[in-house]
């Protein structure tokens, strides 16, 4: 029973939202939206379900001293940190408080000053690493091995070339329009090809999960 | 920031400035194509250092290229302009710190348009981390260069909320169900900007800006096409190769980057002059981008010639 109720539910609901698309009737459309709702409060359940379980490998970890504990200690540090500062503040009167309901919380000085100061740093950091890599990347692979790679090579060289403002108006015409091109042809039609195959492949799926063939969403297939 | 007022030693300093990093990175590059000649690797750190000169050199002493709108970029200024005082413009913040370099100055550059048009703004994300970004608008823009405009009359932030497309697939057909209230907590019956719009199909115009998901591509397939309503966007440079196929049908326009964003802003300069002291971030990022893109490309040349040799001295074998 346990694996069969979840298949049955997900076999009903499946074939319903298949055949609701197609439907304007009034009552298809009234279940549709109840069952949007649903998917509001799931998500809103999945990440309260998230910060437990954020909460719950922490501690199990800072518990058992396991390697790199200390790390949870920040996580969880930080955690309540900024849901502390997140949900106190000054109103108007300047009056300290906690507050659930308004933004206050996310004018609190700490909460924009972590914010500004420390996730902003940190996380564009990291991201501007990627110029570096990137760099390197390009050394080491991009190569004309063969005519495929020549031809990617020329392609990549003349779309970064647009983005250069050092080549005068005549020639940044040219590279503009030859990369325009490259960009709204050969990359469009290879996109859009991938695009199509990725949607058939996403209904080949879906058909597995609702026929019950797939089951990996129930942890063990 | 170099202006008007800037002193004429201070000017003269940056520009020397300039042209030694420039002969430096020049002339360390010419060195390393020499080197390849001669089958000699270049060290990866010696590729860091290069990045890094390449883009603290324009940071130090400030490179600023005149930028022209693309067609795809003209398309959501125009947009823009084309739509009559008091239309309803939503701006969806979707992105986090990360991808903020690239897309704030566009969140920026997008609102002071909207605003200066008169047009009413709805705020919003679905990015948890979007409504920092949004406060960030809020300081830097609103505030200081539109103390005229009121929150709930000509603006409304009314937040994040969890659920991805979700949320999308409420907004639709119900705004109140989703967001009964603001961040402030104003019900949305009582905020003016709402008067007259009960879903996503009242909006004249829909601009999510980032390049994840819950993103663009969330916007166009649960309210763009269903709804009918039309969608710009403005996105990190690695994303928006991947948006082209949907323009212009299904995306009206879009802003690729911070190559986006200095046109975008280079635009609007152009057609308000109440614009010429206001910040330019994504121009004074060209600088430092276009630097190291040809820092790249001069890599990417002397490693085929590396390679090139190679096979040169393998064949002779």
């Amino acid at each position: 029973m346990k694996r069969q109720i979840p298949i049955f539910l997900v076999f009903v609901f499946g074939v319903f939202m298949v055949f609701q698309y197609f439907s304007p009737h009034e009552a298809s459309e009234w279940i549709y939206k109840f069952l949007m709702d649903w998917i509001y409060i799931i998500g809103i359940f999945a990440m309260a379900l998230g910060i437990w379980s954020l909460i719950h490998v922490s501690y199990d970890k800072i518990k058992h001293k396991r390697h790199d504990w200390g790390y949870s200690v920040v996580t969880l540090a930080a955690l309540f940190t900024m849901m502390f500062f997140g949900i106190t503040g000054f109103n108007e009167n300047g009056e300290w408080g906690f507050y659930f309901m308004t933004q206050e919380g996310l004018t609190n000085p700490m909460f924009r000053n972590f914010f500004n100061h420390i996730l902003v740093p940190i996380e564009t950091t990291m991201f501007s690493l990627l110029a570096f890599f990137i760099a390197s990347a390009a050394y080491r692979a991009f190569r004309a091995r063969n005519v495929l790679a020549t031809m990617l090579l020329v392609s990549a060289l003349i779309v970064m070339l647009r983005f250069n403002p050092y080549f005068g108006d005549t020639f940044g015409f040219y590279m503009n329009k030859t990369a325009a091109w490259l960009l709204n042809v050969p990359n469009m039609a290879a996109k859009r090809a991938i695009l199509i195959g990725i949607g058939l492949g996403m209904v080949g799926t879906a058909l597995k999960v609702i026929l019950g063939i797939e089951r990996g969403y129930m942890g063990k297939g | 920031m170099m202006n008007a007022f800037t002193p004429p030693l201070a000017l003269a300093l940056v520009d020397i400035g300039r042209i030694i990093s420039l002969t430096l990175i020049a002339a360390g590059l010419l060195w390393l194509f020499i080197r390849a000649i001669k089958l000699k690797e270049v060290e990866r750190r010696v590729i860091f250092l290069f990045i890094f000169i390449s883009v603290a050199a324009p940071i130090l002493f400030p490179t600023v290229f005149k930028e022209k709108a693309t067609p795809v970029v003209k398309a959501v200024f125009d947009k823009i302009e084309s739509l009559p005082p008091g239309s309803k413009v939503l701006l969806s913040y979707d992105f986090d710190p990360a991808m903020a370099p690239e897309v704030q100055p566009m969140a920026d550059a997008f609102s002071r348009h909207c605003l200066v048009k008169g047009h009413k703004i709805i705020y919003m994300c679905l990015f948890a981390t979007g409504q920092g970004q949004f406060t960030r608008t809020m300081e830097n823009v609103i505030r200081p260069e539109f103390p005229e405009k009121i929150d709930g009359v000509d603006y409304v932030n009314i937040g994040y909320k969890a659920g991805n497309e979700g949320v999308l697939n409420v907004i639709i057909s119900d705004f109140k169900k989703m967001f009964p209230t603001d961040v402030n907590a104003v019900p949305y019956d009582s905020i003016e900007v709402f008067k007259g719009i009960r879903s996503c199909k009242d909006l004249d115009l829909i601009i999510s800006i980032g390049g994840g998901r819950p993103g663009i591509k969330e916007w166009v397939l649960f309210v763009g096409d269903p709804g009918d309503v039309p969608i710009a966007t403005g996105v990190a440079a690695v994303v928006a190769p991947q948006l082209y196929p949907y323009y212009p049908k299904q995306l009206l326009g879009l802003l690729g980057g911070v190559k986006g964003a200095a046109e975008y802003e280079s635009e609007l300069v152009a057609h308000y002059s109440r614009f010429k002291d206001s910040p330019t971030p994504a121009l004074l990022m060209m600088g430092p981008q276009t630097l190291a893109h040809i820092v790249i490309m001069a890599f990417i040349i002397i490693g085929n010639v590396l390679f090139i040799q190679g096979r040169r001295k393998e064949g002779k074998r």
